[in-house]
């Protein structure tokens, strides 16, 4: 017992080194000068906080033991008798917009993206075992692939789209071949490189891209060559609510674009899901799994991970198109690392190579910030403790996919 | 013409004090690599710490107490080392002891987590808008070359990065060749568990390892902060990869080479700055990573690993 008090003195202790400087004495700026302002209640509420943690910590860990075995894992592979279920849940997802609020359709658009990205990503992280920080910038391509096709050629969003994928699959396979030699952590580092050389290409290019300004003014999708105005924009033309005998409102426009997320999400998912039954994405798993077995087995590390880079980069490129459509305007801004992050945070947090874990966290992490508004300057705050502590507590996620395996006695 | 050789001095003084910055930080990076083999993402958020460390024990002291200048700086140094100290000592036993086994990426990510925590944790705690540091050292040496010739100015407060860095590289390279923690900390490097065998307590090396990068980057931060006047919670990223640059350019886990990487990147950025274009520099740091990682990925005095199965 006094081994465990001296031990959270020491805790509390530290503790107040460590808040001390950022929230016990507070900077103030006053014009030029800086001023500063105590408050050393907030430190000795926090030393207070940590000692008797540290104190009933064996009684406050038992929960997360728990938790590190309690939730459900997936099964391998989904039974057919789901396959009405799934039905079930599109049909609602289809319909639901049609009798919601705007704001909420919206948000789910959001959420949709979201999805599209992360499984996207989850093909490299999750199946192939590649940790890519620099996913952001195979959607920066795809984005501004449509924008500048829109900007110098007049291109609409169903003709840019295809080439926003093929570009961003290009700027994946380019930077993929020589990458991928390398071994997992030094690739992060690289792919997180070609991200902000991406970016900071975007932002210097001035006389291309516009620099940070970006590029505004970039139409909506068309139904079937029909734009969804007020009017048309040549004369002569005809808009979809014209053409339907509609009334003319804001909202269709929005239920469309949820509804082209939401195939675009679905489309994701049937794919990836396919690609993962196929013999690449065994190779995928195989490789992540044990690198130096598959070589002997006479596979191709090199154009395994190739082909998942590129897959992925293809994704991510759609998903820019999309957003860039949907935005109206791009701009290097939107491409930061923190959006990589994030990304890759919903796929860590789902369970890495869960698709059904990964659509879960994508939803979490896109609504509970909406929803908490008046925490958003704590967003990112809890977003990095979460991965710090989804790795320490449950590196395999919220909903892991349980793998068909055996394992040696060690 | 004429012109040449101020210039020159001019950029190669100002790579230099870069340099010495960049070679602070990634020593950090670079032995905790050695020894763990994990890239520890968030020590560019430690040098952002270390900055602003320094700048609340400035206006603690106050400017104005009339406190001589050089027992002033090391204060602030004293103080800013002590406290990233111990922020490096919780980082290990917080975020990454707990996964240490695990699989590299899990750590990595662990260290990302860390990282955005830690930028975040400062914006909430003092702002996140830049803070103006005051300046401490006016003027400088200025040197002239005739009479329209390009003169050579030199401001203290880069004389100080080099001279403080220079001092620190000379005690680091002492203490970790004769002390006794020194030659744990190599020996951890080369066989962990033949070293824990041997008696050295392996755990503490490694605490040890993460509280000595985490001062020196520090030192980074508070000398930064000094010449460059102005901070804010995001600075560290940036620093962070191209410090990390620095210590792969030089082979990472080579405590020389990192020295050598933060100067070869210090003057390569400063040099394209002059004379290429200042938005391009940041992408030659990249590109400058990139290109290592793909060519000579043990750097230019690591040694190449081996993998075993």
């Amino acid at each position: 017992m006094g081994n465990n008090v001296k031990h959270a003195f020491v805790a509390a202790i530290l503790t107040g080194v460590i808040v001390m400087p950022v929230f016990g004495l507070q900077l103030i700026r006053q014009g030029a000068k800086t001023l500063m302002e105590p408050n050393f209640s907030f430190v000795l509420i926090a030393m207070a906080i940590v000692f008797v943690g540290q104190l009933c910590r064996h009684w406050l860990l038992l929960p997360f033991k728990k938790l590190k075995r309690g939730l459900p894992t997936l099964p391998a592979a989904p039974t057919g008798g789901n396959k009405l279920l799934i039905l079930a849940l599109v049909a609602v997802a289809v319909i639901w917009p049609f009798f919601s609020g705007r704001s909420s359709v919206d948000i789910a658009t959001l959420v949709l993206i979201y999805i599209m990205l992360a499984l996207g990503l989850n093909i490299v992280v999750g199946f192939a075992g590649l940790l890519d920080l620099g996913f952001v910038g195979f959607y920066a391509v795809g984005a501004y692939t449509y924008a500048l096709l829109y900007q110098w050629a007049g291109f609409g969003f169903w003709e840019a789209l295809p080439i926003a994928g093929a570009m961003a699959a290009l700027f994946g396979f380019i930077l993929g071949f020589p990458v991928l030699r390398l071994r997992g952590d030094y690739l992060a580092i690289v792919t997180l490189g070609f991200g902000e050389i991406i970016r900071l290409l975007l932002i210097n290019l001035n006389q291309f891209t516009n620099g940070p300004d970006g590029i505004s003014g970039i139409p909506k999708p068309t139904v079937f060559g029909m734009e969804m105005q007020r009017r048309a924009s040549e004369p002569g033309g005809q808009t979809f609510h014209e053409i339907m005998g509609w009334t003319f409102q804001n909202n269709h426009m929005v239920i469309y674009l949820y509804l082209m997320a939401l195939m675009f999400a679905l489309v994701t998912l049937f794919v990836s899901t396919r690609l993962i039954r196929m013999p690449v994405g065994r190779a995928w798993e195989a490789l992540r799994e044990d690198e130096i077995a598959c070589r002997s087995l006479g596979l191709n590390p090199t154009r395994i991970k190739l082909s998942a880079f590129t897959l992925g980069a293809m994704f991510a490129g759609f998903g820019g198109a999309f957003f860039a459509a949907r935005q109206g305007l791009v701009n290097p801004e939107s491409f930061t690392f923190i959006e990589s992050a994030l990304i890759l945070a919903i796929v860590v947090l789902g369970g890495m190579g869960s698709q059904v874990g990964v659509i879960l966290a994508a939803t979490l992490l896109t609504v509970v910030p909406e929803l908490a508004r008046e925490f958003a300057e704590y967003r990112m705050l809890i977003f990095g403790l979460v991965m710090v502590l989804m790795m320490v507590w449950r590196p395999q996620g919220l909903l892991p996919m349980k793998r068909p395996h055996v394992e040696l006695a060690k | 013409m004429s012109d040449l050789i101020p210039q020159l001095t001019q950029q190669i003084f100002n790579g230099l004090s870069l340099g010495a910055i960049y070679a602070l930080i990634a020593i950090g990076y670079t032995m905790v690599y050695g020894i763990i083999g994990m890239i520890n993402f968030a020590h560019g958020e430690i040098y952002m710490i270390g900055a602003y460390v320094g700048l609340v024990t400035l206006t603690a002291i106050g400017t104005q107490t009339g406190m001589p200048l050089p027992l002033m700086v090391a204060v602030m140094l004293v103080v800013a080392m002590a406290v990233t100290g111990v922020y490096g000592y919780t980082l290990e036993r917080v975020a990454y002891r707990p996964v240490r086994g695990s699989p590299r990426l899990v750590a990595l990510i662990s260290a990302i987590g860390m990282s955005i925590f830690l930028q975040n944790w400062m914006a909430l705690g003092q702002g996140a808008r830049d803070m103006a540091v005051p300046a401490l050292f006016s003027g400088g040496i200025n040197f002239n070359f005739g009479e329209h010739a390009f003169g050579v100015s030199m401001p203290y407060s880069r004389i100080l990065i080099i001279v403080v860095t220079v001092v620190l590289m000379i005690g680091l390279t002492l203490f970790i060749k004769y002390s006794r923690m020194g030659r744990a900390s190599r020996a951890c490097s080369q066989d962990m568990h033949m070293a824990n065998l041997l008696g050295i307590d392996t755990n503490k090396v490694i605490s040890f390892t993460f509280v000595l990068g985490a001062m020196l980057a520090a030192v980074g931060g508070v000398l930064i902060a000094i010449t460059i006047g102005k901070l804010n919670p995001f600075i560290g990223f940036i620093v962070g990869i191209k410090a990390f640059t620095a210590a792969v350019l030089g082979g990472i886990g080579s405590i020389p080479g990192a020295m050598l990487g933060g100067v070869l990147l210090g003057l390569a950025e400063t040099f394209a700055a002059a004379y290429i274009s200042s938005q391009y520099k940041d992408i030659v740091a990249f590109g400058l990573l990139v290109l290592i990682l793909l060519f000579r990925p043990t750097g230019l005095l690591g040694k190449p690993e081996v993998e075993k199965v």
